[in-house]
């Protein structure tokens, strides 16, 4: 078989398999927090009668095993379960959170990871002179700042004082892709500044590792121009490393947003967490950190693939 | 006499050296430096490491590798001089009428791009040629530089093909934008000597059909004596010698340039084999774990105490891989080893203390091979104690001994590795095999990685060595010439067999089969005209056939 063909299949297997330890790992987490779901549900004042009448409707009563294997069937059958809160079905009151979610994270990353990369070939390009300094500056400074803070102090200034955007960034059905597009702008805003300046830090370095090389004197020698140099030479090469950090930071901003959707009040997924930790409801809990976990997994998966694919040696072998 | 072409007056260049625990500061590496190349003409330049050689290759066209400055003087290429050149104009310059091509073409060519779009990339980007005639007229090169399948080569990635075609492919790309003149750094010092050979060839009459001029990058004379019109020999960033190419080779004036043409003259006569050989490897066949073919067939091989027996070949012969196995490195698939009298555990593990002591290796890369937080008395001291339980003044009295032996004195002992030169560096690797009282040493490729003059020495303090403590050398080595200097026997090696073994001059005399006898054509020699025999011979040879 193709040897890259090969390694991207072991890299698929090995997420498929880490994904379901993960989901053992969940299951077994929120089973040895003290109480259970009954006791949730009826509370402090329950009767053990009650207590025991509703383990057994529940099937709490059965093994743990058991109880795990019957949860993961009905994941993988997109059964994740009900709400004891709402009673509502787990998958759909999330896949509404979720797609929010990767709508927020997908204008983040569209306006980041492009300018990140930008920033990086000028930091290259004018290496340790004031552009260099200015980019690492101001992004090393964004990223030092807690993210929460940023949020109140854009909102303060941008959304208060000029009125450009609006504070809350509540997003309902029914709004245009522009309404949209405006109520997230802070946000969105927020989370660039905290994922650009780890991006664009592995970019630099990574194409000033591969400015090292002889192909880069042969390229000089060529007479082209610094950027030609660092766009066409430098930077096919340092695909891997750079989008290592993309996928991290994607996965961030999928997994990592509970504290602006909270600050913005925004209807994704890391609202829904906070709030079914809150209630203890643990059924979404699991579903959630199930969802997270896959999305983690997901994105480092590409990434993975991508330096495997982007390896012109094992594209092409001999 | 016709317009120069590069016209280099009072050439200095200086760099920013960063030396351990000083502050980082300025020196000269060149001092001075003219001459004159004519269109069409080859300039050899030739020196050791340090001499300064690559950066006057590179000043000329105005480039200065890592913090490399060029500090005076004029370099005029086509009248006009490209150091007070704007950088817009030195870039069209660059890679438009003077061309590089590097000692290493599998470190100079982009992993991640075909090789016809970087041959090609240069004349394109300075708009000497369309993208279809640029990459017509490299297919027309990579025909002449005789690289296989020239229609479609340039479609392949550079780890596709193999180091000699890479650099041939190197060749075209310098030659792709018609230049006026090609700087040739070392190459084909990286490569075989039968693909050297090879390559030599092609570059030559390249040159001679394309009508470049050409400064040609070297440490090795014979090498340059074979292309060249003229030489210049330079030392630690000083003219030593400038003249035409028979000058230099049959009338050289200054002692430095005697020396170079005449290294490698070291006389050794071969010893007779003596009753008991102090190693025997029997059948030995091997192949590395999880691979499915072998890399050494059915070896057999003597050494006898006191003597050397060379072992030759070109990369991939398997020669390192018999050093493997002989340590107990790699445990052979089939055969044995007998040492000093007796069976040797096949596995490193199985080897006694003894064992261990008696059969001692240096390496090619001294730098490498040494701990560089140690001191050289620690180094050669180690040794000492771990076989020996020498301590205290014993053992610095015996340090001081190792040292004298290899030539240098008391004063090194608190030296680190950093602070030698790559010959002393070496040295210090020859005490501390020594300082185990070995029966045998197996030399890796020791002097490959030296310049000639220092390669030299340590042969001489080798074979010195080899009369005062009656040590056997297993001598590892691509190079005939260190072959032919010190050998006792010498067995050829080629694709992972012994095609050839027997006393020095056994082996080195004729009948010989076609490796040997192809090997021993390739290796260049130090006279003019050398290489148009060769290419005759072997017309005349493959007409025959």
């Amino acid at each position: 078989m193709h040897v890259a063909l090969k390694l991207v299949s072991q890299r698929l297997a090995l997420g498929l398999l880490l994904l379901f330890m993960v989901s053992a790992l969940i299951f077994a987490g929120t089973n040895i927090l003290p109480g259970d779901v009954a006791q949730s549900i009826l509370g402090q004042s329950a009767t053990p009668e009650a207590l025991a009448n509703l383990r057994e409707e529940l099937g709490l009563n059965e093994p743990a095993l058991n109880r795990y294997f019957s949860w993961l069937g009905g994941v993988l059958q997109g059964d994740l379960g009900t709400a004891l809160t709402s009673g509502q079905d787990i998958a759909e009151s999330m896949g509404k959170r979720l797609s929010n979610t990767l709508f927020l994270a997908m204008w983040a990353a569209i306006i980041s990871v492009p300018l990140a990369v930008f920033l990086g070939l000028v930091a290259v390009r004018f290496r340790d002179r004031w552009p260099d300094k200015l980019i690492s500056g101001v992004t090393l400074a964004s990223i030092s700042i807690p993210e929460f803070l940023i949020g109140y102090v854009l909102m303060y200034f941008i959304g208060v004082k000029l009125g450009w955007a609006p504070t809350v960034a509540t997003i309902y059905d029914g709004m245009s892709l522009g309404e949209k597009l405006q109520t997230i702008a802070l946000p969105v805003a927020v989370l660039t500044l905290v994922v650009l300046a780890h991006m664009m830090r592995m970019t630099r370095a990574a194409i000033l590792n591969v400015m090292q090389s002889a192909y880069i004197e042969t390229a000089e020698l060529k007479g082209l121009t610094m950027f030609l140099i660092i766009w066409k030479h430098a930077f096919p090469n340092s695909i891997a490393p750079i989008v290592n950090v993309v996928m991290l930071n994607l996965a961030y901003l999928v997994v990592g947003v509970v504290v602006i959707e909270v600050v913005f009040t925004y209807p994704g997924m890391g609202q829904y967490l906070v709030d079914h930790v809150s209630k203890r409801d643990l059924p979404v809990v699991q579903a959630s950190g199930l969802v997270f976990a896959a999305v983690y997994i997901g994105l480092n998966m590409v990434a993975d693939i991508v330096a495997i694919l982007s390896n012109p040696r094992l594209r092409h072998p001999k | 006499m016709s317009e120069s072409l590069l016209k280099v007056r009072d050439l200095k260049i200086g760099a920013t050296v960063y030396p351990p625990g000083e502050k980082p500061h300025d020196i000269e590496i060149v001092h001075g430096v003219s001459f004159d190349l004519e269109k069409g003409k080859v300039l050899g330049l030739i020196g050791e490491s340090g001499a300064g050689k690559s950066t006057i290759g590179l000043a000329s066209m105005a480039y200065g590798r890592g913090g490399v400055e060029i500090t005076g003087g004029e370099v005029w290429v086509n009248g006009r001089d490209i150091l007070k050149t704007p950088l817009q104009d030195v870039r069209s310059l660059r890679g438009g009428e003077v061309t590089y091509v590097s000692q290493s073409a599998a470190a100079s060519f982009n992993p991640a791009k075909k090789i016809m779009d970087q041959v090609i990339e240069a004349s394109v980007r300075h708009g000497k040629f369309s993208r279809k005639d640029a990459e017509a007229r490299a297919i027309e090169l990579f025909a002449r530089l005789g690289l296989p399948d020239p229609e479609t080569i340039g479609n392949r990635y550079p780890h596709q093909v193999s180091g000699g075609q890479l650099q041939r492919c190197m060749t075209a790309l310098a030659l792709c934008p018609e230049p006026d003149l090609v700087v040739f750094d070392e190459p084909t010092t990286a490569l075989d000597v039968t693909t050297q050979i090879e390559v030599l060839m092609a570059i030559k009459e390249a040159i001679r059909d394309t009508g470049v001029a050409a400064l040609y990058i070297t440490h090795d004379l014979a090498v340059v004596a074979q292309v060249s019109d003229d030489i210049l020999v330079l030392k630690m960033g000083d003219m030593v010698e400038y003249g035409s190419v028979d000058q230099i080779i049959n009338a050289p004036r200054e002692e430095y340039t005697r020396a170079l043409v005449s290294v490698r003259s070291i006389d050794h006569k071969e010893k007779e084999p003596t009753s008991e050989p102090v190693l025997k490897v029997e059948n030995i066949t091997a192949r590395y774990r999880g691979t499915n073919f072998d890399v050494l067939h059915d070896v057999n091989v003597e050494l006898h105490p006191g003597q050397t027996l060379a072992v030759v070949g070109e990369s991939g012969s398997g020669k390192s891989t018999l050093a493997r196995v002989i340590t107990g490195l790699l445990p052979p698939k089939e055969g044995s080893i007998h040492f000093a009298g007796r069976d040797l555990s096949a596995a490193l593990g199985g080897r006694s203390r003894e064992d261990l002591r008696e059969l001692q290796m240096i390496y090619q890369m001294a730098d490498v091979a040494m701990n560089p937080r140690q001191t050289v008395g620690t180094i050669i001291g180690r040794p000492l104690e771990f076989y020996f339980g020498l301590r205290g003044a014993q053992k610095r009295k015996r340090i001081v001994e190792l040292l004298d032996e290899i030539e240098m004195g008391i004063e090194f002992i608190d030296r680190y590795p950093a602070e030698l030169s790559g010959g002393q560096k070496q040295r210090v690797c020859i005490a501390r095999a020594l300082a185990a009282k070995p029966k045998m040493i197996i030399c890796d490729e020791v002097t490959s990685a030296l310049d000639p003059l220092v390669a030299d020495g340590i042969l001489k303090l080798l074979l010195n060595l080899q009369k005062i403590e009656d040590v056997a050398y297993l001598f590892i080595t691509h190079d005939l010439a260190t072959v032919k200097a010190i050998a006792d026997s010498i067995a050829v090696m080629y694709q992972g067999e012994v095609v050839r073994y027997g006393g020095k001059t056994e082996v080195l005399s004729p009948p010989f089969d076609d490796y040997t006898d192809l090997l021993l054509s390739s290796v260049p020699e130090m006279k003019l005209g050398w290489l148009e025999e060769v290419i005759a011979n072997r017309k005349m040879e493959s007409a025959g056939n």
